[in-house]
């Protein structure tokens, strides 16, 4: 259930990207300061397994589909939250460089559907405590039924942060509700089969090497408290929040965010090329455009930038004149001939130097 | 097992493309990472209803591959078997947004389409342009670039020790998967119980593998940091580079190239 940049607004990317980011800096700083020496190969080492592990399914009884594990609780349970986050994202990150999971802007959103939730909130909130009030000496049948929850709820979380990020984006047009529907139950099902793993996973390493989990037993954190400031934290959050609700504002109320925006700062309506000639004939081919009523349909015509009121749907109208058609065929074929050529000369240059 | 033997292809298949000596692997590594960047945030910023004027930035990524040498047929089959999920997601939208645009010539289409449309071609863009990234650059200098960019180094390291070891732990799990299945087991879809003990094992291992690393890195001297060898310099053509992509998405975002192309055409056959 990796975001993906293509249902993101610049605005929510943003927003999600400087959350993970402040997580991000905060647990590196944490990590600095703790005492455990051996750190870092150990989570570099535990990455890479969650990211074999992901690899290998298993059978799901009854049903002949297979599942694998996330990750992110068994991360947490070996290397405390702060550490784990940290994997997680350098997990995210290589499957968002490599397998094109997502993109370089969903990625911050993923690393907190997928990292903050269940680093952050499954494992403090619901795995430590449960796992505390159990005692010094859990049964099999209490650690796997704290890890199935902890691993239910998180995932729960981190999908109901998939809807409200392609909610808020608004460039999917499913309805709240319905999403709501579709992911929060099968997310639950998947869960279900993923906590079962972890459980089952846990369960044998528990019994192979107790000493690793000698930490859940601790009554309180052992290290030393946080260098980065509650108060920071707080603060940076509040301003990711404001920032990208004023964005976000902007970018519903003129649908044109960026070229809004880029107008505001600069005085003027375009930036690039401010008075090239390039820009001046584009720009007066774009005016004769509007003032070619046979070529371009009137209700379809593109209004011109400076416009004040714009109609609901600005680009809908700007793409479907019959300039804008013709046009986008044109561009396309153009696209696909420059891509013939790439390949083309690739094949021999690779056959020059093989 | 066969679709992890695919993924450490790609993933090698990638870091061949990136050890070659080219253009694009030569620029610096900072000025790839945030153009790509910028283009991710330039390709989201149009409209949603935006299908047309979003074909000229498909230049990018076909520039990068060009001046990387990097094979096209690879990066756009990673990207048809990419997560679906953009596309599952974008499906839905002809159904919902059932409203009619007319289209030139007296033809209607739901706006719906358009923007499933847009989403598809967006969902090409961003991720063409992320791994051409990764295949124009490497991982090493990757990790450089963003540790020079201000990533904190905690992560960046890991981004190393990753790629590094999943490629060990993924051997690894190829081996003890083979000889469960030599002794009679399952190839792929293992039974719960099995699979938790399989993979139990192999955490075990890697959690003794971890123990080994680290008092191999203590012998050569590791204090807290892995030193990355600076090879990189911020030259004018990085600038150049940096300033010629993002005029060109600027010029993209903000004239409708698509339609004034179409304008100069019908003028001409008129």
């Amino acid at each position: 259930m990796h975001m993906a940049d293509a249902l993101f607004s610049p605005a929510v990317g943003a927003t999600f990207w400087a959350a993970s980011a402040v997580t991000l800096v905060a647990a590196s700083r944490r990590l600095q300061s703790d005492q455990r020496e051996d750190l870092v190969p150990l989570m570099g080492v535990l990455a890479a397994f969650v990211f074999t592990a992901q690899m290998i399914n298993f059978t799901i009884p009854g049903t002949g589909s297979s599942g694998h594990i996330g990750g992110g609780l068994l991360l947490s349970i070996l290397l405390g939250p702060h550490a784990a986050f940290i994997a997680i994202a350098s997990v995210l990150t290589v499957q968002a460089l490599f397998f094109a999971d997502g993109g370089l802007l969903a990625l911050g959103a993923n690393m907190f559907n997928m990292g903050v939730c269940t680093c952050f909130v499954a494992y403090p909130l619901i795995y430590r405590p449960l796992m505390r009030h159990a005692g010094a000496k859990p049964s099999r049948q209490r650690v796997a039924w704290i890890t199935t929850l902890a691993t239910v709820l998180g995932l729960q979380l981190g999908a109901l942060g998939v809807v409200v990020q392609t909610q808020l984006s608004g460039i999917s047009s499913l309805p709240l509700g319905g999403f709501l529907l579709l992911m929060q139950p099968i997310h639950l099902a998947i869960g279900l089969v993923e906590g079962v793993a972890t459980a089952a996973l846990i369960v044998f390493v528990r019994e192979a090497r107790p000493d690793l989990f000698a930490r859940d037993a601790l009554p309180a954190q052992a290290a030393p408290q946080v260098r980065v400031p509650a108060r920071w934290l707080a603060g940076f959050a509040a301003l990711a929040v404001l920032t990208g609700g004023v964005m976000s504002w902007f970018a519903s109320s003129h649908p044109d965010g960026l070229e809004w925006s880029i107008a505001r700062v600069t005085g003027q309506a375009n930036v690039a090329d401010g008075g090239s000639r390039v820009h001046a004939l584009l720009a007066s081919l774009q005016a004769e455009t509007a003032l070619l009523p046979d070529y371009a349909l009137p209700s379809a015509s593109e209004p011109s930038r400076s416009e004040p009121e714009q109609p609901a749907w600005p680009t809908v109208e700007a793409g479907t004149s019959l300039a804008g058609i013709v046009g986008g065929v044109v561009t396309f074929a153009l696209v696909l001939l420059v891509g013939l050529v790439v390949r083309r000369r690739q094949r021999l240059t690779l056959h020059v130097q093989p | 097992m066969c679709n992890r033997d695919a993924a450490l292809r790609e993933i090698a298949s990638l870091q061949d493309a990136a050890a070659r000596d080219t253009p694009l692997g030569r620029l610096d590594p900072r000025a790839k990472i945030l153009t790509v960047l910028g283009f991710a945030v330039v390709v989201v910023s149009f409209d949603r209803y935006a299908v047309t004027a979003l074909l000229p930035l498909a230049l990018f990524p076909l520039g990068l591959a060009a001046a990387g040498c990097i094979p096209l047929g690879v990066i756009l089959r990673k990207v048809l078997i990419a997560s679906p999920f953009a596309l599952m997601v974008g499906l839905f939208n002809p159904w919902f947004d059932t409203q009619s645009v007319a289209l030139a010539g007296g033809l209607h289409i739901g706006a719906g389409w358009l923007s499933l449309a847009s989403i598809v071609i967006r969902f090409v863009l961003t991720v063409s342009a992320t791994l051409l990234l990764v295949a124009g650059t490497g991982v090493v200098p990757l990790c450089h670039g963003l540790r020079a960019l201000g990533v904190p180094p905690a992560l960046t390291q890991q981004l190393l020790l990753l790629q590094r070891y999943t490629l060990v732990l993924t051997g690894e799990a190829t081996r003890m998967q083979l000889a469960h299945a030599l002794r009679g087991g399952a190839l792929r879809g293992l039974p719960l119980a099995q699979w938790a003990s399989l993979l139990g094992h192999l955490l075990l291992r890697a959690l003794q593998r971890a123990q080994r690393v680290h008092q191999a890195m203590l012998s050569r001297g590791f204090a807290g940091a892995l030193p990355v060898a600076n090879s990189y310099g911020w030259h004018s053509c990085d600038t150049l580079f940096l300033l010629g992509c993002s005029a060109f998405f600027v010029l993209v975002r903000g004239v409708h190239l698509p339609q004034a192309l179409g304008a100069v055409l019908l003028r001409v056959a008129a």
